[in-house]
């Protein structure tokens, strides 16, 4: 297992009917590392994540997971790695000792193994005092941090983790975070999805973002931070002549215009020069500026200024994912 | 460090080879723990048989002429309704799965969907039979005789454990193939029904003549005529073979399906 890639696909395709969910998806992941794969709702997210998780055999392409071929390989991959997906896969029935077993018992480790697994895990994710409780008594904090606990019995060494902070409050998005930093520091390699792009931000040694099932850009967070506005100055002008004015002036450094609320947005790194600057620049005379206001830039943005167009689907809808029923 | 060593499990743990029988049990575990729990389960696969036998014995019982008491008439039919309404239970726990994103997670480690499935068929087998148990006890208490020898009453065991394990795995099947647990309850429907067109609660002669030919030949009659008669010690004469003819052939046709449907749904 000295091999350098934890995942690497190429060409990956899937159709459902006449829809097309990937499009040609090439990734590589480096082994010990965190990889985000960001895109709105319906991105294809889920389905590359099946793909390379082995539950849906893509139409064309192919990926190596682990060092094994996701499709001659299927059980070899299996014992690597953990799916924790959108829904939560624990049950609400049983306490939160027993889903721990009942997975360790699955996942191969023997009785006496899994017992000691459980306690070791539910202690490390915070749960020990709720160990004899039932799981449908949990908050959904707690659920989801039984779920990924669930997907780290076998001691897989990559993890999938369908969008694991969707729906969570910030402390345990937070905590969920700390988890994942602290997997990748044990060695295992960590490939989550996210419509967050701060979470990417502060996660991840390397981000694609997806959108329309292609991956339409992909590197460090700095790389992609270069590429687009860091934050952005939303300068609201006072009539239709500033407005012209100030975007002829700005001219290619305009990263975003509403002429129906005439307004011009410019990228920034928020400081104090940066914006009194630009102010100056463009309105020396003080009088063509009427607001300004620094906005840290959105998954919108991103998409902006990477492919030029707003995101395929809302970005407002974080809970229900458009893709096609995956069952 | 040391607290992060609970994320990775020592080098020796992740060299586990889950066996398929380890799967099997721990699903089998699994489904019972599941089952016990459930409420809504317990009252369906315990209470209702009692309380239907109740029901036919002492609402409908008086003015059925059955020739002999009607409880001990009436036993088997009960029975055999009960694993119409426990198949509901059986469909809809594994089309919940097969919905969930636990399928996933089983799926990701490696289990195998008959394991799962055989989970909940093994907890349907087992909720029947408590019911079964629980249905002789009380029938004795309001007047159940039954004449049979020690291997009469084997044989009726036998003939419903047959009878059982068929329909839960035809439920298992519905499960599979349902597109929701709401679907895969609506599909068990005609499970509940078959009983009432055989000689379950009635003696068939006393339908009109159309209906007789289908309550005869169905499946049910003769798991039903094979249980009387076994406990009664009278002469079953062809019944027994042709209910384990039929039940053989659900269970054979069921798995095979279930198998097929399950590689089909998670492709």
């Amino acid at each position: 297992m000295a091999e350098e890639w934890a995942i690497e696909a190429s060409g990956l395709e899937k159709s459902y009917g006449p829809v097309t969910v990937l499009d040609g998806v090439d990734l590589r992941v480096r082994r010990g590392t965190v990889f985000a794969l960001l895109g709105p709702n319906g991105a294809g997210k889920t389905t590359l994540v099946r793909i390379l998780s082995t539950l849906v055999r893509p139409d064309a392409g192919g990926a190596r997971v682990a060092g094994f071929d996701i499709a001659v390989d299927r059980q070899r991959v299996r014992r690597c790695i953990s799916l924790t997906g959108q829904d939560v896969a624990v049950d609400g029935l049983q306490t939160g000792a027993e889903n721990l077993r009942m997975m360790a018992r699955l996942a191969g480790l023997s009785r006496p193994q899994a017992r000691r697994r459980t306690g070791d895990l539910l202690a490390q994710f915070g749960l020990a005092s709720a160990a004899q409780r039932r799981v449908a008594n949990y908050s959904g904090g707690m659920r989801r941090r039984l779920d990924l606990a669930a997907g780290l019995v076998g001691s897989p060494a990559v993890i999938f983790l369908d969008e694991p902070t969707t729906g969570l409050d910030l402390p345990s998005r937070q905590a969920m975070w700390q988890v994942i930093t602290d997997l990748v520091r044990t060695g295992a390699t960590v490939f989550l999805t996210t419509q967050y792009l701060q979470e990417a931000d502060q996660l991840a040694d390397q981000i694609a973002v997806v959108n329309a099932g292609a991956v339409v850009a992909q590197g460090s967070p700095a790389d992609l931070k270069s590429q687009i506005a860091e934050q952005r100055l939303e300068l609201t002008l006072t009539d239709g002549l500033a407005f012209e004015d100030v975007t002829r002036a700005l001219g290619a450094r305009v990263v975003s215009t509403d002429p129906s609320r005439m307004s011009v947005g410019v990228a920034t790194d928020g400081s104090a020069v940066h914006v009194r600057g630009v102010l100056d620049e463009v309105d020396p005379g003080g009088r063509a500026v009427r607001t300004f206001a620094v906005h840290a830039p959105t998954l919108d943005d991103v998409f902006l200024a990477l492919t030029g167009h707003a995101t395929t689907t809302s970005t407002n809808t974080t809970n229900t994912e458009s893709e096609p029923a995956h069952v | 460090m040391s607290e992060i060593t609970a994320l990775r499990g020592s080098v020796a743990e992740t060299i586990g080879t889950p066996t398929v029988v380890t799967d099997v049990v721990t699903m089998v575990g699994r489904s019972l723990r599941l089952s016990r729990r459930n409420l809504e389960v317990l009252l369906v696969s315990l209470m209702l048989p009692v309380i239907l036998m109740l029901m036919f014995v002492y609402l409908f019982g008086g003015a059925i002429d059955t020739g002999a008491a009607y409880v001990s008439y009436v036993v088997p039919g009960v029975l055999v309704l009960c694993a119409g309404f426990g198949s509901a239970t059986t469909a809809v726990s594994v089309s919940q799965d097969m919905t969930n994103g636990v399928m996933d997670r089983f799926r990701s480690l490696d289990v195998s969907g008959a394991a799962v499935v055989s989970g909940h068929v093994a907890a349907s087998v087992v909720r029947n039979a408590a019911s079964t148990v629980l249905v002789f006890v009380i029938a004795f208490a309001i007047g159940f005789r039954s004449d049979a020898d020690i291997l009469g009453w084997l044989a009726a065991g036998g003939v419903l454990l047959m009878f059982i394990l068929a329909i839960s795995w035809l439920a298992a099947l519905v499960g599979v193939i349902a597109r929701s647990p709401e679907a895969a309850n609506g599909f068990t429907f005609f499970l509940m029904f078959l009983p009432y067109a055989s000689s379950a609660f009635v003696p068939i002669d006393t339908m009109p003549g159309w209906l007789q030919g289908f309550s005869r030949h169905q499946p049910v009659t003769p798991v039903i005529e094979s249980v009387r008669g076994l406990l009664d010690g009278t002469p079953v004469g062809n019944s027994p073979t042709l209910a384990l003819a039929w039940c053989t052939g659900i269970l054979v046709v069921s798995v095979a399906l279930s198998v097929v449907a399950f590689r089909r749904r998670t492709a």
